[in-house]
């Protein structure tokens, strides 16, 4: 009682003095959040900037007009990087599909231990797998090639794709696919009318983080891809590696952009209700 | 029996893993008949239904719809709609396209589908919900819209999951009578999955009670009702009241001897399979009548006499319920009136309501000699004395 008094009587100091280490601490994470990112902005735009200098002497887009422009390697990688992508996914989900269906539905023994089996390509350190599937590639043929690269990318990326596909397929209520067969409809008809649209969402969030996995993907592209495949990652190596910190800095915003916005369009599609099954 | 139903079941066994869910279980439906499979949950009703719709496969047994075996068939070529408890209706189609599903699969012409969708939601009082989204409509809605996918494909046989006990207790009601005049009017075969007894007396023709994957006893609602063949059937159709008593066969009449809390007693056999022994005797509380137990007891021909007193008197509508204690056991029992806890009374069972089997001790233990013979040393002592 003597309490909510006390408050009431000077509610703005009490207030004011709790926010202080709170808007400190907050400060600190935008930063650590934004602080790089606005670097990244300011080099995208800074025509001269050097050491000792806080800020770019010079602002200008001329470097954004010799990215884009028609001979400018970055365009080639960017339409590299969207068809890789784009390939990636097709192949991904072709196979994600009927792997998270089964896995979903299907008493299937060992259940964990397959899931289990697509975080493989993850598990060891990338360098030496890809050195070595470089190898084997490079013997068959599919070295320096968009096949190879897709491959690649496909298995690295199948493990969003299966899970993702499982829990989404997990989410859809058996009944609803026993009423379709009860109404007359076939196993093939069943799965196109009910349990496809249904899963959709979550189909759509697991092909999204595929093509994000694709777009954001280097080791296994720079073993595999480069030179002949040159993708938006490797342009930016290339670049910042040569100093280049203009090109790479509107490179990597290339990769940014989709990653942000596909990230909104996920956290929309993907409900709790998948969510929740993701690796069960 | 099962060679002329339209839906005849032979030796159906279900088993999830070791424990057999049904048990070489027969049944035959005639055709337009509304049979209700009534049970406890985890007697096998549901698995029933499911092994007759398709989704369960039996390890034994087969499935005959008219004459034709459709045991082996997948669910979609046996020519049944099932309604699931929880409806499943599908939530990315509007109502008018979960109705016209079945439909659409047949090849029905686009104008054709239109007009039965429109006819059945016209029935099933759903006009003008037709663009709506399952997850826009109240229960009894839902409820609905389930039905009218099912009967849109104009099943020969329909099949219907505890489709009432998600829906308020006042709404239960006129569906029940809804779904009964409706399946009579097409003259659709419906078999009715429920766990509500009256639920299934009110709609069905025929009454199947099941029990521990097999059926304890069908018949006619008025049948089961009033002739359980079993104490089980008995407790479940609300004879709840049990007490055992000494009893014995004279004349192809029963007799019971006079004890500590009965008066003599000699009733009409009337048809029941009984032989000396203790007896299991139950009734409803309704099928007794309380009376002022201070007069002497006197032996009755056409009713069993039971002395006991009030312990307590509730009000739940109608009549009074009083829990009486007889000896040991506690009884309910309605009356008009009240009567005051501690007091005396004598409790009437006229004959008619007055269910009586072999004592379960006898059923459970058969092997149990010496028990045995001891009780019917008992048995046969009082009734000498």
């Amino acid at each position: 009682m003597s309490l909510a008094v006390h408050t009431a009587a000077r509610p703005d100091f009490t207030v004011d003095l709790w926010w202080i280490p709170r808007a400190v601490i907050l400060g600190l994470l935008a930063f650590a959040i934004f602080g790089p990112l606005m670097n990244l902005l300011l080099w995208t735009v800074a025509e001269r900037w050097y050491f000792p200098h806080t800020l770019p002497l010079e602002y200008g887009f001329s470097y954004w007009a010799r990215v884009f422009s028609p001979r400018g390697v970055a365009m080639e990688s960017l339409a590299n990087s969207i068809v890789v992508a784009g390939l990636t996914v097709i192949v991904a989900m072709a196979l994600a599909v009927p792997a998270g269906y089964a896995l979903a539905r299907l008493k299937l023994p060992f259940r964990a231990l397959i899931l289990l089996a697509f975080l493989i390509p993850q598990a060891f350190p990338s360098l030496p797998v890809y050195v070595n599937i470089a190898r084997l590639f490079y013997q068959i043929g599919l070295n320096g090639t968009v096949t190879g690269v897709v491959l690649v990318h496909v298995t690295h990326g199948l493990v969003y794709a299966v899970w993702i596909a499982t829990a989404a397929f997990s989410a859809v209520d058996v009944e609803l696919e026993e009423a379709a067969r009860s109404m007359g409809a076939g196993a093939m008809r069943t799965f196109r009318d009910v349990t496809l649209p249904l899963a959709a969402p979550g189909l759509l969030a697991s092909a999204i983080f595929v093509f994000l996995e694709s777009l954001d993907e280097f080791t296994g592209s720079y073993f595999i891809g480069a030179p002949d495949v040159n993708t938006l990652p490797l342009l930016l190596y290339t670049a910042s590696a040569g100093g280049n910190y203009q090109v790479a800095s509107i490179t990597a915003l290339l990769l940014l952009i989709p990653s942000v916005a596909f990230m909104l369009i996920v956290e929309r599609f993907l409900r709790s209700d998948v969510l929740s099954k993701v690796g069960h | 029996m099962s060679k002329n139903g339209f839906l005849g079941i032979e030796g159906i066994t279900v088993g999830y893993g070791r424990t057999p869910v049904l048990n070489a279980l027969d049944l035959s439906i005639r055709q337009g008949e509304f049979v209700a499979l009534l049970g406890s949950s985890g007697c096998g009703k549901t698995t029933l239904l499911r092994a007759i719709a398709g989704f369960v496969k039996p390890s034994a047994g087969s499935i005959r719809v008219d004459g034709r075996d459709v045991s082996r068939l997948p669910p979609d070529k046996r020519g049944m709609a099932l309604v699931f408890q929880s409806y499943a209706l599908w939530p990315h189609m509007t109502v008018a396209q979960n109705i016209g599903y079945g439909p659409r699969l047949r090849g029905m012409a686009r104008a054709d589908i239109v007009r039965r969708v429109d006819e059945l939601q016209e029935l099933l009082g759903l006009a003008g919900l037709g663009q709506r989204k399952p997850a826009a409509l109240s229960g009894g809605q839902r409820q609905r819209v389930a039905l009218g996918r099912a009967l849109a494909v104009d099943p020969a046989i329909l099949l219907l999951d505890e489709p009432l006990s998600n829906l308020d207790a006042r709404i239960r009601l006129k569906v029940r009578h809804d779904i009964s005049a409706l399946q009579k009017r097409l003259g659709i075969t419906a078999v009715h999955v429920t766990h509500d007894r009256e639920e299934a007396m009110v709609m069905a023709d025929r009454i199947v009670i099941m029990n521990a994957g097999g059926i304890a006893q069908q018949g006619a609602p008025e049948e089961v009702f009033n002739r359980p063949s079993s104490p089980f059937v008995a407790a479940f159709m609300g004879a709840e009241n049990m007490l055992t008593l000494p009893g014995a066969l004279r004349n192809a009449r029963i007799v019971i001897e006079a004890g500590s809390t009965n008066a003599r007693a000699v009733l009409p056999l009337d048809g029941r399979l009984l032989q000396d022994g203790p007896f299991e005797i139950r009734f409803r509380a309704e099928g007794a009548e309380l009376l002022d137990g201070h007069l002497p007891p006197a032996e009755t021909t056409d009713a069993l006499e039971l002395f006991g007193h009030v312990e307590a008197a509730s009000y739940p509508g109608g009549t009074w319920r009083h829990a009486v204690r007889v000896g040991d056991d506690i009884l309910l029992v309605d009356a008009a009136l009240p009567f005051a806890p501690g007091q005396p009374v004598r409790i009437r069972i006229p004959a008619r309501n007055l269910f009586l089997f072999h004592s379960q001790a006898d059923v459970t233990r058969p092997h149990t000699g010496s028990l045995h013979d001891g009780r019917k040393a008992d048995v046969l002592e009082t009734s000498e004395a």
